[in-house]
């Protein structure tokens, strides 16, 4: 009794890790982005675009790891795209990541096709991301295997590096120059500017990284949680993430938590399931949405976002 | 002319052939040297545009010279030293350092070659510590650009100490007063070290102390060599720290003397064309019925203190009530709540016997006629992005002289703002451009434009002149006592003295959210009212 219980909360653990992970990438994109004063809500159409790459790229070369770093390339691009209207062009940045959001999307399905046979979904990718961790479980090892360490600690590759990289983008972000002028050219671009700190500069780098962790964020769910990219695999991920960046205030630190809120709900949403709850599966599917609210508008508060956020940077009749 | 003005510049006119025995023995002028230029700025014209900023100024700075520019409120002034500074490009001109001819295309050319500003409008990340906002874009680091924040606060606190600018380097830029957020704006200047220090503008912030402070803070710079261009409204200042005044006149250089040489008078009519009247006239006058009765007024401010503290005060018709005070003695949410921005806790304000607590601003304003020319401009004068004509209905847009049905009607906004920008000289005479590209006195004017002519029986009117050139402030002044004539009732809220006195047919003295003392401005005595300000009884 008291063992199946233990190896309950190991699976809902699991599954939680496994579904947050995309969502924290994509997360980590946007605190990036608007750190530096710039609003990114095409992450959606960065992710799915992203996670196509990564399924093609995994695909074709068989590598999971090449398929990876496509979906960074992938995410990277279209995000260039972004930093070209919103920072040289001065567009609206909320306009501008609506239309990345339809060509995201809408480049992955119409690069599917072609590569594909007209489907809209990649094939299965011969090799999903590795199991670090797996030499630890099984018979005769430290762990025995389908134990509760088994459950929550053999898992992708993908998530181990998400932790790292919540942990890397905060010591970026504070603890070093590189940080310090980004986040001052997301509240005070005139001041920073006034220091000899290309505000231009600092906006590309941040919105071209921000694809970058958002094609890694769709790879994390089409090379890990599942093995293919299908049209309505990343359905809603990229707007999850960006509300988990809100809720997290915009620090790495806090997108994590608000990451893996979401994702806790649907390793609930999954256990409830798997368990045959007398539940109708439309219910359980709301849970994670419903949950979060709850507990973030109940815990969360107040939130002030970087001073500069959508305002356009005007060097006026500057040199 | 330009030739001109050069050739009637101290330095080369009147052959003298070592410039150092001409000023021998004047004391400002010792930590000078001549031989020196450290800036040299020839013909330097910027357009706007069609709209010429600056029209070939020249300007020459010394190394430990103290430097004034002189102009009326969009001048030029700032469009000058920002194009020192590398933030806008020239239209032409040329700009040496130290002898050098420099192409200053960006501010790091001009940090690199050693060139400071403190600019009229602060530019500090306000979520960030002071040392934080010192090290930004110049940072102390450790191997692989980690920040070595311990290191770099020793170093802000070794700066601060060694010209005296005393500043908590790990407090939140956020939580300082003004005063300290200049200090810091002239440690990051100095961090970077710079050898030539702009100040725009940088004593309209701050308290008579503070001013005083600062003084003695570029006492210290010019002792080290370094240079200071001061730009100021406030000929009293420059009497005292400048060697020498570069004035400005709509774009033109007009004039560079030696200040010592010159009075405030001479000062102020070469900078606006003609003499100037430093205490407005304003004959006698009978004060009328009460107009504002504010009793036993509490307010508190953010933190839930109470600043303004038991409060009472009467304002009469026809007269000009001046509050006289140190900042923030509760002056600001005093206005506040009179004007229906801030929540009063207890007490209360009536107008002409009804009572106005916590009503809202529109109702204050439209119903009960009060005006208010607030505080801060950028904050709650204005719209940055909308025209001066838009920003003079903003409280009377509704109205029928503006609005039909649900349309505004374009060729009476403009009419309007056409007149008012005549009949108030705001510059430059086009409606349409917006708030955000006039210069800070205009944008002042076009406030007052915009209370004044709404017709208040109540204007209020909180540091009117700040930021103003002597010509707008007499201009304000007399638009003030015009109010007052005929027959309406103005509360005047100012930090300086003089002009409260100036001005005010009686001074109520406010001190920790209390009036501590009422006397009638004629026989006001600055000395004792400066005791009362600061808290000693009289
Ligand atoms: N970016 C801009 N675009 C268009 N016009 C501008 C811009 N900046 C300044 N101007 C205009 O140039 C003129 C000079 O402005 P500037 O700010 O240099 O005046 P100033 O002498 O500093 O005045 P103040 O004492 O009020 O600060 C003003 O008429 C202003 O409207
Ligand atoms: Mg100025």
């Amino acid at each position: 009794m008291m063992e199946a219980l233990i190896k309950d909360i190991g699976f809902i653990i699991g599954t939680t890790l496994m579904y947050s992970t995309p969502l924290i990438f994509t997360s980590l994109g946007g605190v990036i982005t608007e750190r530096s004063g710039v609003v990114n809500i095409g992450l959606e159409g960065m992710m799915c675009f992203g996670a196509f790459a990564g399924a093609a790229g995994a695909y074709f070369s068989q590598d999971p790891w090449i398929g990876f770093a496509c979906a960074a390339i992938a995410g990277g691009l279209l995000a260039l795209l972004h930093a070209i209207a919103c920072v040289s062009f001065a567009a609206e940045q909320i306009v501008s990541g609506i239309a990345i959001n339809f060509m995201g999307t809408g480049a992955a399905l119409f690069i599917s096709r072609m590569l594909f046979d007209g489907a809209t979904q990649t094939l299965t990718i011969p090799n999903k991301m590795p199991l670090p961790l797996n030499f630890l479980f099984g018979e005769g090892k430290m762990f025995a295997s389908s134990g509760f360490m088994d459950l929550v600690f053999n898992r992708f590759a993908t998530v181990y590096i998400a932790f790292l990289m919540v942990f890397l983008i905060w010591f970026i972000l504070y603890k070093t120059k590189i940080g310090m002028r980004v986040r001052a050219v997301g509240e005070n671009p005139e001041a920073a500017n006034t220091l000899g700190i290309s505000v231009v500069k600092i906006r590309y780098g941040a919105v071209i990284m921000s694809g970058v962790f958002a094609g890694l964020g769709g790879a994390a769910m089409s090379i890990a949680v599942v093995s293919r990219f299908s049209n309505t695999l990343i359905s809603g991920h990229g707007f999850i993430a960006l509300a988990a960046m809100i809720f997290g205030k915009w620090k790495p630190q806090g997108a994590l938590v608000a990451c893996l809120l979401f994702g806790g709900a649907k390793g609930v949403e999954i256990f409830l399931g798997a368990k045959g709850v007398p539940v109708p599966g439309d219910i359980l599917a709301i849970l994670p949405y419903v949950l979060t609210i709850v507990v973030l508008v109940g815990v969360v508060g107040k939130t002030t976002p970087p001073g500069a956020i959508g305002k356009i940077f005007d060097k006026g009749e500057s040199a | 002319m330009d030739a001109l003005a050069l050739s009637r510049h101290p330095l080369w006119g009147w052959g003298y052939s070592d410039p150092t025995t001409l000023f021998g023995g004047v004391k400002c002028l010792e930590t000078i040297d001549f031989f020196h230029k450290a800036v040299e700025m020839t013909d330097m014209v910027k357009k706007f545009g069609d709209f010429t900023a600056n029209d070939k100024i020249n300007l020459i700075v010394h190394k430990g010279e103290v430097h004034a520019l002189l102009g009326e409120n969009g001048a030029g002034k700032t469009t000058l030293m920002n194009v020192l500074y590398g933030l806008y490009k020239p239209t032409s001109g040329s700009v040496k350092i130290n002898g050098n001819l420099l192409n200053i295309k960006d501010p790091n050319v001009a940090i690199k070659n050693g060139i400071g500003m403190v600019h009229q409008h602060f530019m500090l990340v306000e979520p960030f510590t002071v040392t934080q906002n010192i090290i930004l874009g110049n940072e102390t680091t450790k191997s692989m650009g980690i920040i070595d924040l311990k290191k770099a606060e020793k170093q802000v606190a070794e700066l601060s100490k060694r010209y005296g600018l005393t500043v908590d380097p790990n407090a939140l830029v956020q939580d300082l007063s003004v005063g300290s957020q200049q200090r810091v704006e002239i440690l990051k200047a100095l961090y970077r070290g710079a050898q030539i220090l702009i100040l725009d503008e940088p004593t309209a912030v701050l308290t008579p102390q503070e001013i005083q402070e600062l003084a003695q803070i570029i006492q210290n710079l010019t002792r080290e060599g370094k240079s200071i261009i001061i730009i100021t409204h406030k000929l009293k200042e420059i009497k005292q720290m400048a060697d020498f005044c570069t004035i400005i006149r709509r774009g033109k250089h007009i004039d560079t003397v030696e200040v010592a040489k010159v009075t405030e008078e001479d000062l102020a009519s070469k900078m606006v064309g003609r003499d100037v009247i430093f205490k407005v006239a304003k004959e006698k006058q009978l004060r009328g019925d009460k107009a504002l009765e504010i009793k036993n007024l509490v307010v508190q401010d953010a933190r839930g203190l109470p600043v303004v503290n038991n409060l009472s005060l009467e304002l009469h018709k026809g007269e000009i009530l001046g509050i006289a005070g140190i900042d923030g003695n509760g002056q600001k949410e005093l206005i506040e709540a009179v004007t229906g921005l801030r929540k009063v806790k207890s007490g209360t304000v009536s107008v002409q016997g009804k009572n106005i607590t916590n009503l809202s601003p529109g109702k204050i304003i439209n119903k009960h006629k009060i005006s208010h020319i607030p505080e801060d401009r950028q904050k709650r004068g204005l719209i940055f992005e909308f025209d001066i004509a838009e920003n003079l209905i903003l409280e009377t847009y509704f109205k029928p002289a503006f609005s039909k049905w649900f349309t505004l009607i374009k060729e009476r906004i403009y009419s309007n703002a056409k007149d008012l920008i005549h009949k108030f000289d705001i510059r430059p005479e086009e409606s349409e451009i917006p708030a955000k590209a006039l210069s800070g006195g205009n944008q002042q004017k076009m406030i007052i434009a915009r209370e004044v002519s709404n017709e208040p029986e109540i204007l209020i009117a909180a540091q009117p002149t700040r930021g103003l050139d002597v010509g707008a402030i007499e201009y304000v002044h007399e638009a003030l006592i015009n109010q007052r004539n005929q027959g309406k009732a103005v509360l005047l809220v100012s930090f300086e003295l003089d002009e409260v006195i100036n001005v005010s047919d009686r001074i109520a003295v406010i001190f920790e959210g209390k009036i501590v003392g009422i006397v009638d401005a004629q026989d006001a005595d600055e000395k004792q009212i400066g005791l009362m300000m600061a808290g000693g009884t009289e």
